[in-house]
């Protein structure tokens, strides 16, 4: 099959690949997809714990090449935006951007699959702080 | 963690190095390329000599008569049959459904069972699915764990039903030989007629259906360094003598097995395809299972967690079919897009479900979803060899710094504990 430029452009140049220490109250970790399906993405996020601002982002993938590129793009969009902004990205938005046939279309699921999953691991260290820090600001 | 960004994988840091033009072909077990040789004994056929075959009471026919009948020689040779008992039909799909339906329909009042193997190419995994829908009873033998079928199996499977067993001779994917003058023996202490699909062996190994055993073959052209759209079924007449029902009628060709005006000029290749092989395979095959070892010794001394899969013992020279654990194949083939080769993965397929073959040697889809069939044949070299063995080496490594999975198992993290969820 053919990919898009952008596919193969990620593929070639992932962004933002590695890790970021799991333990820290900072960073949230998303693991989803399974080895036996062909593909699995780790998404792992660091929260500014004051503004809510994600810092940084890292990813690393087992997948084919689109699931290569629906991670790393996945990282570069939700680097600098708010957890709540970051929850409002959509698989419809990755497949529009890098072009996806339908039979890839699974791994724009799984990455956005993997920023909730990141978030929500972020959330549950976090929970009383979070709620804490929402109530001041308003 | 080294910060891995602004890596690069499709494009090498290796120069080309001499005698290596680029896409390098690597997959002959999907097909060959045309020999040149063959391409020019056929060239006349395609101009001069057009006549029809069957055309008996002029000239053009018999000159079209003549490189038919040179070729079912050719072909009789190579595998130790008679030139009578080769039958031409359009490649080796068409023979095994001639094979397998003809015994059907023609020994239906004899029994109604047919034995055949899980591993077996689709054109006999289809066509037997279909006899069951017309009331036979097949058995799909499984494999053992190096993909070798098990002889007391097949032993248990028989009874005074069974008419016929169809086993192939060496499988596409995993290369792995099956002990076919056993098969054959078996079935002839019971009279079952024994059909066999060889279209990966004539040409790369000996076969001899004699010794071996065999009442019906089927061989293709194009596997075997001859044109595509043409191939041939193996019908014995003696010890004993095979009666098909046809499955094409219309002017009864070929003995009233296939009708069909012959493809004179592909014939003519596949005939020429076979005497080039019964002149060269002993040399050849050594040369390619040379490269072979040289490949798979390349990638075991430099790749951790790589598994080779079939029994490496019984296996056709020119294959290769490894598993890069912790890599996604199809993720692997778009780095070494200038090589063509195959994968296991299907990932690319709607049901995303992986080569059934691995899978029935026991592979876990994990393990399945990073294999990669290397098929080395005649116009290979060994600086190819080397190339393609320095991207693989190069793609698998940094698609593994790429790998949650395989930072995992480094750290120690043992992945069947993981609690992953099924998508």
């Amino acid at each position: 099959m053919s990919y898009s430029e952008k596919v193969v452009d990620h593929y070639e140049h992932p962004r933002n690949v590695g890790t970021l220490d799991k333990n820290s109250s900072e960073v949230g970790t998303g693991l989803v997809g399974a080895p036996e399906c062909g593909d699995v993405m780790r998404l792992q996020i660091k929260v500014n714990p004051q503004t809510q601002v994600i810092e940084d982002a890292k990813f690393k993938t087992f997948g084919c090449g689109s699931a290569i590129a629906s991670s790393s793009l996945a990282t570069e969009w939700v680097k600098g935006k708010t957890v709540s902004e970051a929850l409002t990205i959509s698989n419809t938005d990755i497949v529009k951007e890098l072009s996806l046939p339908p039979v890839k279309i699974h791994c724009s699921v799984l990455a956005e699959d993997a920023i909730r999953a990141a978030i929500g691991d972020w959330k549950a260290k976090n929970g009383a702080a979070t709620e804490a820090v929402v109530a001041a600001a308003v | 963690m080294a910060e891995t960004t602004g890596m690069n994988i499709t494009q090498s840091k290796h120069p080309l190095p001499d005698g290596v033009t680029l896409p390098i072909y690597m997959d002959n077990h999907a097909t060959t390329p045309l020999d040149p040789r063959v391409l020019e004994a056929m060239m006349p056929y395609f101009t001069n000599i057009f006549g029809n075959a069957a055309s008996r009471n002029h000239s053009f026919g018999w000159e079209a008569e003549q490189g038919v009948e040179k070729a079912r020689e050719q072909i009789a040779r190579l595998i130790g049959a008679t030139a009578k008992e080769i039958v031409f039909t359009s490649g080796a799909t068409e023979s095994t459904n001639l094979a397998i339906k003809g015994v059907a329909e023609m020994y239906r009042e004899r029994g109604n069972h047919i034995i055949t193997q899980v591993t077996e190419h689709k054109a006999t995994l289809d066509t037997c699915k279909r006899l069951e829908k017309s009331g036979f009873r097949v058995t799909f033998l499984p494999v053992m764990a190096d993909g070798l079928i098990d002889l007391e199996d097949l032993k248990r499977a028989m009874d005074d039903q069974t008419i016929l067993v169809s086993i192939m001779y060496a499988n596409n994917e995993i290369g792995v030989i099956q002990p076919i003058p056993e098969i054959g023996k078996l079935c002839h202490e019971k009279g079952i007629l024994f059909h066999c699909d060889a279209v990966q062996a004539v040409g790369k190994i000996p076969v001899n259906v004699l010794s071996d055993n065999i009442d019906l073959m089927s061989i293709s052209g194009h596997k075997l360094y001859g044109p595509k759209g043409v191939g041939a079924l193996y019908v014995r007449r003696r010890n004993p003598r095979v009666q098909l029902a046809e499955q094409i009628n219309g002017g009864g060709h070929e003995r009233g097995m296939r009708s069909g005006t012959l493809n004179v000029p592909g014939i003519v290749g596949m005939g020429k395809a076979c005497e080039i092989c019964a002149e060269e395979m002993q040399s050849e095959a050594l040369r390619d299972q040379e490269l072979r070892d040289h490949l798979l010794n390349r990638l075991q001394s430099a790749l951790d967690y790589v598994r080779v899969n079939g029994n490496m013992e019984h296996h056709l020279p020119g294959n290769l079919n490894m598993s890069f654990i912790y890599v996604e194949g199809e993720s692997l083939l778009m780095g070494i897009n200038d090589v063509a080769v195959s994968s296991g993965s299907a990932c690319t397929s709607a049901t995303l479900e992986p080569s059934y073959v691995l899978k029935a040697l026991g592979l876990g889809d994990d393990v399945a979803h990073s294999s990669i069939r290397f098929g080395i044949g005649r116009f290979n070299t060994r600086a190819e060899v080397d190339y393609v063995a320095d991207k693989i080496i190069e793609v698998v490594q940094k698609l593994r710094e790429l790998s949650p999975l395989y930072e995992m198992v480094k750290e120690g993290i043992d992945l069947s504990k993981i609690e992953w969820a099924a998508h």
